[in-house]
């Protein structure tokens, strides 16, 4: 039997199913299975380079996603696996990298901007237009109201402390770099990120 | 790190400590194996807990926590004693032989210079001697008895073998042997590797728990070699890249720094970043922080940062602190003194220490601002979920907003692993719904303030509306535009010394050895350029070749600084230039440069006779031992006790714990004291969750469903817990009710004479994803963090245990 790499990985993390099959007595029914059947499920898969989101060792992924990325297809991500070619990972992954594609579909995924009005009870969904141009203008209310161009002494210090952020640890470095120039741009230096926790 | 995943293959000896990579990181951690395997390395492990860490180690040893400085200032007293120090590399590669001002002094716990009313240090004293040029004094011999190598010896005489046993509750057998193990290293052929997280972080001493070890490192000449180096193993995915480019209140892009109010000026500002060499001939390279900083201002202002405006120096906010770090803002906020909040991919609700504060201070805002994947518990902070989260939401006025974002299979962009490395990764996917990139959601809000303040004015508009903002798409720029602006750009023809044009205006620059400082170049992060230049996207490579299989993958990715791998590889080869350990050579001399496998941390004509030290980037060009100004808390590291400790400081008792770290008044109130609860509580990871974000994924909420602790059989044989059983655990802070873990992995120490039992406190729960609903070990913790970094002191606190009956929900689900 011709087992290309891919499909030995996919009779692996097929994992418990074949294995337990074997353990009661069912012989190579797991290898057949592999044979017959996996192979075929990523045959019309997309295959992406990425990284695993979770800790910094940051293990090569291959992320496989049905879908020919034509105009109009909308790409649905099954499967996630490590990469054999990550000098670092080997194509191992540990029990939360294993799980990635569990993370991507999590129910409790957020689909909508929602939005919860003082003392409310409850989230409502709201247009992205709707979120964005309030927090806009509470952004410009709260800093006209509370910037600090000099201190009483005269020196200039252009600072507003009366709003803070607290920036991603799993973001793209890209991503980093626009949220300092919009963070600072305005002045602001309560400004932190997930380093220390 | 300073070295790679890869590299821990090369180490004879492993040091696992503050750390537990096998469960933290696990595959990082089969570098590990392989050096047993292949290189038969011992690995030690010292660590409160048997983890599986410690199940493959050769020698595991029981440590209280927050006495790591006690360990490791009685290994620095064994290897000085015993002579087993890598001489030559410490007499000239480390400040050892530099001689300290006569005024220095440590006595009864402090060190020279300690104002009680302000918690800091006048630190006027820690400094060299220096001679009428401003140069430090030296004396090779180590004759002179203020040399740093002899007031070291002095300062670690008190942590005798007797001493660290009695601080740490670490059997002195065990200690001993792991003092020979380590002590091995110092031979020039041997190297010792250290792993470390935030076993080591998070204590209100945790940047000193570092910097004892680094100094261990010096000693052994085990700094800048292959096997060898000091290594974070960093918790997320992009940490690392948040911190380089200057998402830290003090910080901007690559490690510069944020003016203060006494900077008053541009020049004010450059002239306490002059890094004038202090031993003559030395490197001292951020001497060109001027170059750095003015190319920065011209990638974020562009033309309207000019000399004739100090190049927008103004337009930056300057500080009348430290620091506005995750502590004080929560302070400011449950003192209603912040109005707005953005938590980006951030939850801080299950995050920060004492939990009810900061559930108070978020119900304190005007506004909260969440963007996130996953439905976080900060976005719901307002919202009545029981014991875990009890609320009256007709009370909380807060408006918050709680914005989808893609996740990282549905964006294209770099990550910054714990090596430094650059790894460029792409999208597969949209996101679910209307979820958007932070990208677009970041420069949505920027765009509408921008045109807010272009018809309406306001407070000082200018640094708003003058900001570069050239990207095809505006309104959801593309990340590799944003790489290229970090790389950075020439505006002029760029020449060689023979006069030959090697970059042409307009193109992107090839190292940061080529910024300027009169505004004919640009880069938004200066360790960064070389990452995307004229040759394609760099941190995109994918050739895993590796020169002699020595862990280094040049080709792979993109290494900061300047593709390099591992940092101070000029000190793997001795002063003539001869690699230390022959079978293992980073980079040598030739006779005429610097050649090897790894980009080489030094000039690259400059000659071994010329007498410049390894540490370029240090103003005397070598490691220290001793400080200078460094640290908050003193040049020396010195163990204070946690601030919530079951033991008197026996060095000290005056002074307890870390008299250098910032405490504010309701904190400390919120302190608790060891007769009221008599445990030593500690929190971690396990191996199935990371932080609160697997919560949400099935298999891992499967694998690990509900909240618990860990407790040893004597203490819940004492205290009458079973297997299973219902507890509560309870601190000066707030309580978690979770069934207990009963182990044989956490045993009873003897500390100071008597018994201290340690509680271990997995981290991962909160009441929104998959898992069962549970309280979040931050409950517990105390606020107040490290004197330097202000890192939380999760790791070691006070809590008293006690058997329960199920609580009523539980007890109707199991009928």
């Amino acid at each position: 039997m011709d087992l290309r790499r891919r499909g030995f990985i996919q009779l692996t993390g097929a994992g418990l199913a074949a294995s337990t099959l074997g353990a009661i007595g069912f012989g190579s029914s797991g290898d057949a299975l592999a044979a017959a059947v996996r192979p075929f499920k990523l045959t019309a898969t997309k295959e992406t380079r990425n990284t695993c989101t979770y800790c910094a060792v940051a293990c090569g992924i291959l992320v496989y996603s049905a879908g020919d990325r034509a105009k109009n297809a909308r790409s649905n991500i099954i499967h996630i696996e490590g990469d054999p070619d990550h000098p670092v990972n080997r194509g191992t992954l540990c029990p939360k990298g294993s799980a990635l594609l569990d993370v991507v579909h999590a129910p409790t995924r957020l689909k909508q901007p929602k939005y919860r009005a003082p003392g409310s009870s409850e989230f409502k969904v709201v247009s992205w237009d709707f979120a964005l141009e309030r927090i806009a203008r509470l952004m410009k209310q709260d800093r006209d109201a509370n910037f600090v161009a000099r201190t009483a002494a005269g020196a200039t210090v252009n600072r507003w402390l009366t709003t803070g952020m607290l920036a991603a640890s799993a973001s793209s470095t890209e991503t980093s770099y626009l949220t300092w120039k919009v963070v600072r741009s305005m002045g602001m230096l309560v400004f932190d990120n997930q380093a220390r926790v | 790190m300073t070295n790679t995943w890869q590299d821990i293959k090369n180490a004879d000896v492993v040091l696992c400590m503050g750390d537990n990579a096998a469960e933290a990181h696990p595959c990082g951690f089969k570098w590990v194996i392989e050096a047993k395997i292949e290189n038969q390395a011992k690995v030690i492990v010292v660590d409160p807990r048997f983890t599986r860490t410690a199940s493959v180690a050769d020698v595991y040893a029981p440590i209280r926590p927050g006495t790591d400085i006690a360990f490791l200032s009685g290994l620095i007293r064994f290897l000085l004693e015993k002579d087993a120090i890598q001489r030559e590399y410490v007499r000239t590669y480390t400040n050892a032989g530099l001689i300290v001002r006569e005024d220095f002094g440590f006595e009864e716990g402090l060190f020279t210079g300690y104002d009680e009313e302000h918690r800091s240090y006048d630190k006027t004293s820690w400094h060299y001697e220096v001679d009428e040029h401003g140069y430090a004094k030296v004396d090779d011999t180590w004759q002179h008895p203020r040399c740093v190598i002899n007031l070291l010896r002095k300062h670690v005489d008190r942590y005798t073998p007797e001493m660290v046993s009695r601080i740490c509750g670490t059997p002195q057998d065990k200690y001993l042997k792991i003092c020979e193990l380590i002590a091995g290293t110092a031979a020039p052929d041997k190297a010792m590797t250290n792993l470390f997280a935030l076993g080591w972080t998070q204590h209100s001493v945790g940047s000193q728990n570092i910097r004892t070890m680094a100094m261990v490192q010096l000693l052994l000449g085990n700094i800048g070699i292959s096997g060898g180096g000091m290594n974070a193993l960093r918790g997320h995915s992009n940490i690392q890249g948040l911190t380089d480019v200057g998402l830290m209140s003090n910080l901007m892009p690559g490690y510069l720094t944020l003016p203060s109010d006494a900077e008053t000026t541009f020049e004010r500002y450059m002239r306490s970043r002059q890094y004038k060499p202090l031993r003559p001939g030395q490197t001292s390279y951020l001497q060109n922080y001027r170059k750095f900083f003015v190319s920065f201002q011209k990638a974020v202002y562009g033309d309207a940062a000019q000399a004739d405006n100090d190049w927008a120096y103004d337009w930056l906010p300057k500080l009348d602190n430290d620091g506005y770090d995750i502590l004080r803002a929560f302070e400011m906020m449950a003192k209603g003194k912040i109005n707005g909040y953005i938590c980006q991919g951030f939850n801080p609700l299950q995050s920060f220490p004492d939990r009810g504060k900061s559930r108070r201070a978020l119900g304190k805002l005007k506004f909260l601002v969440v963007m996130d994947p996953l439905d976080t518990e900060t976005s719901r902070f307002w919202q009545d979920f029981g014991p875990q989260n009890p609320s009256d939401p007709a009370q909380i006025q807060t408006e918050v907003f709680q914005l989808p974002t893609t996740c990282f299979a549905e964006e294209k962009g770099s990550l910054v692993n714990s090596a430094r490395w650059m790894q460029w990764h792409w999208k597969a996917a949209d996101g679910p719904g209307e979820a958007r990139s932070d990208i677009w959601i970041m420069t949505g809000i920027f765009h509408r303030l921008r045109e807010m303040y272009r018809k309406e004015g306001g407070a000082f508009p200018d640094p708003i509306l003058n900001l570069t903002w050239n990207y095809t798409d505006p309104t959801a720029p593309d990340p590799e535009e944003l790489a290229k602006d970090m790389n950075g750009y020439t505006f002029v023809d760029l020449k060689d010394e023979s006069g030959a044009v090697v970059l042409h205006a307009g193109q992107l620059l090839d190292s940061f050895g080529q910024l300027r400082d009169d505004g004919t170049t640009s880069s938004g992060c200066w360790i960064y350029t070389g990452c995307y230049t004229e040759k394609g996207n760099q941190m995109a490579r994918r050739d895993a070749s590796d020169p002699r299989e020595q862990g280094l993958a040049p080709n792979w990715a993109w290494a900061w600084p300047a593709n390099r791998r591992i940092m101070y590889n000029r000190a793997s080869a001795d002063p003539a230039g001869k690699p230390w350990n022959p079978a293992k050579p980073l980079i040598q001399w030739n006779g005429s440069r610097w050649v090897g496998i790894d980009v080489p941390d030094y000039g690259l004509t400059t000659k071994p006779s010329d007498g410049v030290g390894p540490f370029i980037n240090n103003t005397e060009g070598l490691g220290r031992l001793f400080a200078l100004d460094l640290m908050a808390e003193g040049p020396f590291p010195e163990h204070y006790e946690p601030f919530e400790s079951p033991v008197p400081n026996v060095l000290h008792p005056k002074v307890q714990s870390n008299p250098a770290a910032r405490v504010f008044a309701d904190d400390r109130a919120a302190f608790g004291t060891a007769s009221d609860f008599p445990y030593v509580a500690t929190t971690y990871r396990l191996t199935e969750h990371f932080h609160f974000w697997t919560k949400h994924a099935r298999i891992n909420a499967i694998l690990q469903p509900e909240e618990f602790i860990e407790i040893g059989e004597v203490l819940a044989k004492e205290k009458g817990i079973e297997q299973g059983g219902w507890v509560r655990l309870t601190s000066k802070r707030g309580e978690v009710v979770c069934k207990a873990y009963v182990t044989k992995r956490i045993r009873p120490m003897t500390v100071n004479g008597g018994p201290t039992h340690v509680i271990g406190v997995p981290i991962h729960w909160g009441f929104t994803g998959q898992t069962r609903k549970g309280y979040g070990a931050n409950t517990l913790t105390p606020s107040v963090g490290d004197a330097n970094s202000e890192t939380p002191e999760f790791k070691a606190f006070l809590v008293n245990v006690e058997k329960i009956s199920p609580p009523v929900a539980e007890k109707a689900a199991n009928v």
